[in-house]
């Protein structure tokens, strides 16, 4: 194996995002309680460097030599854009902790350092091009997860949630782990390329199907699609809230990025096969993520099953691979997505402030009265969420069922929409609640940080929206390269 | 100790397949027990005794690093481990609790369901063989030396990369079990 | 695996020496049972609780998951050592690093107190 110092270069976001969580962490036991708001601003300052790198990578003209340091790692145009995606959300994760983290009794500082651990894991799944790089970064990821989870230690349902998400996690892992040893022991071969390459000229075989089965499954729990979605309710529940705002963004879209380039890159011949159970499985979650969305009370456990909803709707541009939108429709969904998606959860961590608590549909009743603003907002993210145009969300879900049909999947696409319809049901009650019904008349306090990340959302959300072709130009040359 | 002769054959065969179904079979008899007994220091015995079976199937596949480790690691470290979680739970009331959840039923009807095929593919399927290399689990570029320094060229070399993320990976682990951990964290300096 | 040969039969007579004894006792010992035989301290203080009924501190959990992960760790160091010479500067580069990461976890644990017992 031949290391080049450009090598290093490449690399470096990640090996900058790494010292930075070291820095935190080492410096949080110096830092007391009081002044741990410090901590949230050095963790923006830090990922801010790494957007940066992370320009200076995209200019690189190695990118294009293939998978480095022994074909573990590869900087194509698709790692990039799910890395600054990853960016995007922990720094919106931070900024809607800064006040949420500051008023509860834990430290701060391992919070931060946590968060981005799990980035660095996010960022090497991203540039995974090898089975054993793409499995020990998922595991990095998912470990500073569960321990984020459980965060709150002294409160019951934080607790639960870390272990719920710990054992089904641990399980899923080991599914996905069995179907990788499959793999490998089939063909003898980690590399994705590789593996596309071994399995060109040869037939398929129970054996193989068996370990693509596997793989899948794993996945699936891990993008939290049905029947692998019932750990998702309970610790999107249990967890502090801008910890489940994370987790339906950042570590989702994460597994859609390995999701999608193992099954692009390695398995696209076998796609007759999976095809159908993908099929089956995005029409299941589409269907039961949003009527089981519609018997909430509680918004946590509401925007969780419409998170598993929004997983189903992305399984349709998996499906469209070879189509012209399939790809490119994932991307911009997911982009969409988590602007809008954080976006509503940073609603709820706003009314969560002191003594006022957006735990159920009616914390949000007469909101337009107390804050008009956000109710506004509010109501963007929840039109956006519904897929009802001029949002993101409408743009996204448009290329997605576009792909569908391209890929003769009709029938799906005509579920989606009318799941779709559902959905507008139970982000409709949210909004009659803010704008239709009178509630407390006390005053939310502002915390400015949480405020930059609303308006970030709520930007985003609106300008791909308004205006797609700018970002749709660029993401469309971000497929996964199959060197 | 080849599982693999002739072009296409079968998962398991010759003697070495036998001891791997003896092994297979006394490991999954030691987890059923782990799960079945009631007192948990007998749960315990019982695990250290699969982790050592696990041991002896990976010195037959004459993987001895990894069987030192799962010995290392598994029977002493992880044993600990959970030794101290009997010691931290009350036992009386660990008694009382059934030992298996209420949907039991539904999970032995479907045992079958994924058991069968599963057994069925691996059983039947013809694997294709990779070229036997005897000495591929010992050879450091070329040359002969022994599995650990197999395992060293390969971890150093063409792994670095998953090798440095273990390496995060157990500082996130040392951070995991510090912060739910420890107690509190009132005195901080 | 003819190598493992030898090591199976010391495992089978490191097995069969305590069998014998016990079976050789239980053949010629004479019984005479005493419940002051089962105490903990036969000839002590009487235990005043169950050995059950005792919770240990949750800081010995927190001891051993450390003990672990350092644990994985040493495993990490036995390759390199084996093969020191061959993997050469980039080798002790790729351990340093690996190191210093860890280092710096130990850091953290050192000073959040964790590994003291007051």
């Amino acid at each position: 194996m031949k290391v080049q110092a450009t090598d290093w270069l490449l690399l470096s976001p990640e090996l900058f995002l790494t010292a930075a969580g070291m820095i935190l962490l080492a410096s949080s036991v110096f830092v007391g309680k009081a002044k741990e708001e410090l901590f949230g601003f050095l963790s923006v300052l830090m990922l801010g460097i790494t957007g940066v790198l992370l320009v200076f990578v995209s200019t690189m003209p190695e990118r294009a030599h293939g998978p480095i340091l022994g074909g573990m790692f590869v900087v194509d145009n698709f790692a990039l854009f799910f890395k600054f995606l990853v960016l995007l959300a922990m720094v919106l994760t931070v900024l809607a902790s800064v006040r949420f983290v500051g008023e509860a009794p834990y430290p701060g500082g391992e919070y931060y350092a946590l968060v981005v651990f799990s980035g660095v894991g996010m960022f090497f799944m991203a540039s995974g091009s090898n089975l054993i790089s793409i499995y020990v970064a998922l595991e990095l990821m998912a470990l500073a997860s569960y321990v984020l989870a459980g965060y709150f230690k002294g409160e019951i349902k934080s607790t639960e949630a870390a272990l719920k998400y710990f054992i089904l996690g641990a399980f899923s892992s080991a599914v996905l782990l069995y179907g990788l040893s499959l793999v490998y022991g089939l063909g003898g071969k980690m590399g994705l390329a590789d593996l596309a390459r071994l399995y060109t000229g040869t037939q398929r075989t129970n054996a193989i199907a068996l370990g693509i089965l596997m793989i899948l499954a794993g996945l699936l729990f891990k993008i939290a699609a049905v029947p692998f979605h019932l750990w998702t309710p309970d610790v999107y529940e249990g967890s502090p809230t801008p910890v489940t705002a994370f987790f339906s963004v950042g570590p989702k879209v994460a597994a859609y990025a390995i999701f999608a380039r193992i099954f692009y890159v390695a398995f696209p011949k076998f796609q007759a096969d999976w095809g159908l159970i993908v099929a089956l499985v995005a029409a299941a979650t589409m269907i039961w993520g949003n009527l089981a969305a519609l018997l909430q009370t509680n918004v946590k456990r509401m925007f969780a099953y419409s998170s598993i909803a929004h997983a189903g709707y992305a399984l349709l541009g998996v499906l469209g691979f070879q189509t012209k939108f399939g790809m490119w429709g994932v991307l911009v969904y997911l982009l969409a997505y988590t602007l809008m998606n954080f976006g509503a959860f940073a609603l709820i961590i706003f009314l969560e402030a002191k003594g006022y608590a957006a735990e159920s549909v009616s914390d949000f009743d007469g909101l337009a009265k107390r804050n008009m603003p956000a109710a506004v907002v509010m109501l963007l993210f929840l039109l956006s969420l519904a897929g009802i145009p001029p949002t993101a969300g409408f743009i996204g879900k448009y290329y997605l069922f576009t792909a569908a049909m391209d890929a003769g999947y009709a029938w799906l696409a005509i579920i989606a929409v009318l799941a779709s319809a559902v959905s507008l049901f139970y982000y409709f009650r949210i909004a009659a609640a803010m704008f239709f019904t009178d509630g407390v008349s006390a005053k939310i306090p502002v915390s400015y940080a949480l405020t930059a990340a609303v308006i970030i959302c709520a930007v985003g959300t609106l300008v791909i929206g308004v205006a797609p072709e700018s970002v749709l130009d660029v993401l469309h040359r971000c497929v996964p390269s199959k060197y | 100790m080849g599982a693999a002769e002739a072009a296409g054959s079968a998962l398991l065969t010759g003697v070495a397949g036998w001891l791997f179904v003896g092994f297979a079979l006394l490991i999954l008899g030691t987890a059923i027990a782990v799960v079945w007994s009631k007192n948990p220091v007998h749960s315990a015995l019982f695990l250290l005794a699969s982790f050592l079976l696990v041991a002896c199937v990976f010195i037959l596949e004459e993987a001895e690093f990894v069987g030192a480790v799962q010995i290392l690691v598994y029977a002493g470290g992880i044993m600990v481990l959970f030794l101290f979680v009997i010691m931290l739970v009350h036992q009386r009331t660990a008694a009382g609790t059934p030992a298996f959840q209420h949907q039991w039923d539904i999970a032995l009807l479907l045992l079958p369901v994924f058991l069968i095929p599963f057994l069925y593919i691996l059983g039947t399927e013809k694997f294709t063989d990779i070229a036997r290399n005897p000495d591929a689990f010992r050879a450091v570029a070329g040359r002969v030396i022994g599995n650990t320094e197999a395992v060293s060229w390969l971890m150093f070399r063409d792994y670095l990369l998953p090798f440095e993320v273990a390496s995060v990976f157990l500082l996130v682990a040392m951070i995991g079990a510090v912060v739910l951990g420890k107690r509190s964290f009132e005195k901080v300096d | 695996m003819a190598n493992y040969f030898p090591i199976l039969i010391l495992g089978l007579l490191a097995a069969a020496l305590p069998l014998a004894t016990i079976f050789l006792a239980r053949a010629i010992q004479t019984r005479r049972p005493n419940p002051a035989k089962l105490e903990p301290y036969e000839s002590g203080i009487a235990a005043t609780t169950f050995a059950f009924d005792t919770r240990f501190s949750v800081r010995y959990f927190l001891i051993a998951v450390l003990f672990v992960v350092f644990d994985v760790e040493t495993i990490f160091l036995f390759p390199w050592a084996v093969l020191f010479h061959r993997l050469g500067l980039f080798g002790l580069i790729e351990m340093v690093i690996f190191l210093v990461i860890l280092v710096v976890g130990y850091f953290y644990v050192w000073k959040r107190q964790a590994l003291d017992w007051a």
